[in-house]
C-alpha cells in the first residue's frame, strides 16, 4: 500500500523539526506543509483540535501529535532502519526521561531569555545554564546522548542548537565559552544530513526571535 | 524474566500521589511483588535524593538496583520489562500515539485544572470548573473510540491510559467533595462515570486508591504545611 505521509509545520518550530529529523534519518518520504501560526488551516484545527498546534504527522490520513509521541511513532512503524530507541528497557526509560527533561526544561527557560528585562532575566539566564549544566553532565564523555549512536535524546535536544544563536545574543552569554561540550555534540550532530538538512541557519532564526520580542516587549 | 523477589523491587512513594498509585496499578497487573517504601511528608529520604537527583520527587521504580523517574515512563518500563504478563501499552503503534497524547494531556492540561479548583473562588472558579469539565468531555470521546463498547481504555483490560487517567480518580473525588462541584456526571461523561466504577473495582485497583476522606483530610494537612492543598510533592 503506498503511504501517504504529511506533516504540518512551521520553519522555526524545534519541535517540529525533531520531526522532520526523525522522517529524514528513516528515508521516509513525506509532504511539508508550512503552517500560518497566525492563520491556522482548517486541516491543522481538525487534525489536532484539541491543542490546535503543529506538528502534525498525518499517516494514511489518521494524525499524531505532540512532537516526541510523533518521533516515537515514526521509530515504531519505520523499525526497519536507524533505530532512535535502544532496545533494553532500562536505557529506553532513560532516553525517555532524557528527552522529556528536554521538553519540560530547555524551550520555558530559553524563551525568558528572550522575553524577560532586568532581574528576571538575570534570573533566567543563571536557569539556563543550570539547565544545560545538567545535560552536559548527561552527556559525559558519549559522542551521542544516545551513546555511540545518534538517538532519541539527541533528536529532542539537537534541533534547538538551530536557536542558540537567539539564546546567546538575548541571554548575553558565549555558549562555547560556558558549555562546549554542547556545542562539540551539536556540531558532531550538523555531520549527519538529516540533522543538517533539517536545520534552519541560526541567523535566520536570530532575526524571526528578534521580531517576535519586538511585538512581546512592544518595542 | 521470572517473578523477581521483593527486595529487587522497590518503589519510593507516597500513598495520597496519583504518580506513585500508577506505578503500583502496574505492578499489580504484572503481579510484580515489590518494596513499598513511604517518604515522610515535609522530608526526602536519601535514597530519594540519589535516586532521583535532577527531580527529587516520588515515585521512584528501583529495579536490581538501577532507578527510574517519572510515572509515566516507568509505566511504560514495568511493561516492556515484566513482558510475559498482561500487556499495558496497546501492541499497535497507532493507539500507542493516542494513549500516550491522552496521558500527556491528563498530566500536562487535566490535572493542573483539576488542582486550580480548590484555590479558586468565584469567577474565577466557575471558569476553571469549565475548562475541567470540557477536558473531561474531551476524555469522554475519546472513551468511547478507545474503548470500542468495552469497559476501558485498553479494551477489556485495563490498559496505559486507564491507569494514566484512574489514578486521578481519588483525588478527582476529593476536590469535587471540597470545592462542592461535579466534574464526573451522568449527562456530560456518561461513559466516565461508569468507566470509573469498573476501574475501581479492577482487582489491580483494589486497595491503591485511598478512599475520598482520608484525601480531603490530607488536602487540610497540605493547606497548613503549605498554604495551597495540592503542591506536586
Amino acid at each position: 500500500m503506498a503511504e501517504e505521509v504529511v506533516l504540518l509545520d512551521f520553519w522555526v518550530s524545534m519541535f517540529g523539526m525533531r520531526v522532520r529529523v526523525a522522517l529524514a534519518e528513516k528515508g521516509i518520504k513525506y509532504e511539508y506543509r508550512e503552517e500560518d501560526l497566525r492563520n491556522k488551516s482548517d486541516l491543522l484545527l481538525q487534525m489536532n483540535p484539541v491543542h490546535k498546534k503543529i506538528p502534525v504527522l498525518i499517516h494514511n490520513g489518521k494524525p499524531i501529535c505532540e512532537s516526541l509521541i510523533i518521533v516515537q511513532y515514526i521509530d515504531e512503524v519505520w523499525n526497519d532502519k536507524s533505530p532512535l530507541l535502544p532496545s533494553d528497557p532500562y536505557k529506553r526509560a532513560q532516553a525517555r526521561f532524557w528527552a522529556d527533561f528536554v521538553d519540560k526544561k530547555v524551550y520555558e527557560s530559553g524563551r525568558k531569555l528572550w522575553t524577560t528585562k532586568g532581574e528576571e532575566h538575570g534570573a533566567a539566564k543563571k536557569e539556563f545554564l543550570e539547565i544545560l549544566k545538567t545535560l552536559e553532565e548527561e552527556l559525559g564523555e558519549k559522542p551521542y546522548f544516545g551513546g555511540e549512536t545518534f538517538g532519541f535524546v539527541d533528536v529532542a535536544f539537537v534541533t534547538f542548537y538551530s536557536w542558540f544563536n537567539a539564546f546567546e545574543t538575548f541571554g548575553e552569554f558565549s555558549m562555547e565559552a560556558e558549555h562546549p561540550k554542547i556545542i562539540a555534540w551539536a556540531k558532531r550532530c550538523m555531520q549527519k544530513e538529516s540533522v543538517a538538512k533539517t536545520l534552519p541557519d541560526q541567523q535566520k532564526v536570530y532575526e524571526f526571535v528578534l521580531g517576535m520580542r519586538k511585538r512581546f516587549l512592544g518595542e | 524474566m521470572a517473578n523477581s523477589s521483593s527486595t529487587d523491587v522497590k518503589v519510593l512513594g507516597a500513598w495520597p500521589s496519583p504518580f506513585v498509585i500508577r506505578v503500583r496499578i502496574a505492578l499489580n497487573i504484572k503481579s510484580v511483588k515489590y518494596e513499598f517504601l513511604e517518604e515522610t511528608l515535609g522530608s526526602k529520604s536519601q535514597l530519594l535524593l540519589q535516586s532521583n537527583p535532577v527531580y527529587k520527587k516520588i515515585p521512584v521504580l528501583i529495579h536490581g538496583g538501577k532507578s527510574i523517574s517519572e510515572s509515566l515512563i516507568i509505566v511504560q518500563y514495568i511493561d516492556e520489562v515484566w513482558n510475559s504478563g498482561p500487556s499495558i501499552l496497546h501492541s499497535d503503534p497507532y493507539d500507542r500515539a493516542i494513549e500516550r497524547f491522552w496521558a500527556a494531556y491528563v498530566d500536562d492540561k487535566l490535572f493542573p485544572s483539576m488542582k486550580l479548583i480548590n484555590t479558586a473562588q468565584g469567577e474565577e472558579k466557575a471558569a476553571i470548573v469549565e475548562q475541567a469539565i470540557e477536558g473531561l468531555v474531551l476524555l469522554e470521546e475519546a472513551f468511547q473510540k478507545s474503548s470500542k463498547g468495552k469497559a476501558f481504555f485498553g479494551g477489556d483490560r485495563i490498559g496505559f491510559l486507564d491507569i494514566a487517567f484512574g489514578s486521578m480518580l481519588g483525588w478527582l473525588r476529593a476536590i469535587e467533595k471540597m470545592g462542592g462541584v461535579k466534574l464526573l456526571d451522568e449527562a456530560k461523561t456518561p461513559g466516565l462515570v461508569q468507566w470509573a466504577e469498573c476501574f475501581c473495582a479492577d482487582g489491580a485497583v483494589k486497595g491503591i486508591i485511598p478512599d475520598t476522606e482520608k484525601l480531603v483530610e490530607f488536602a487540610k494537612i497540605l493547606v497548613k504545611m503549605k498554604g495551597a492543598p495540592l503542591g506536586k510533592n
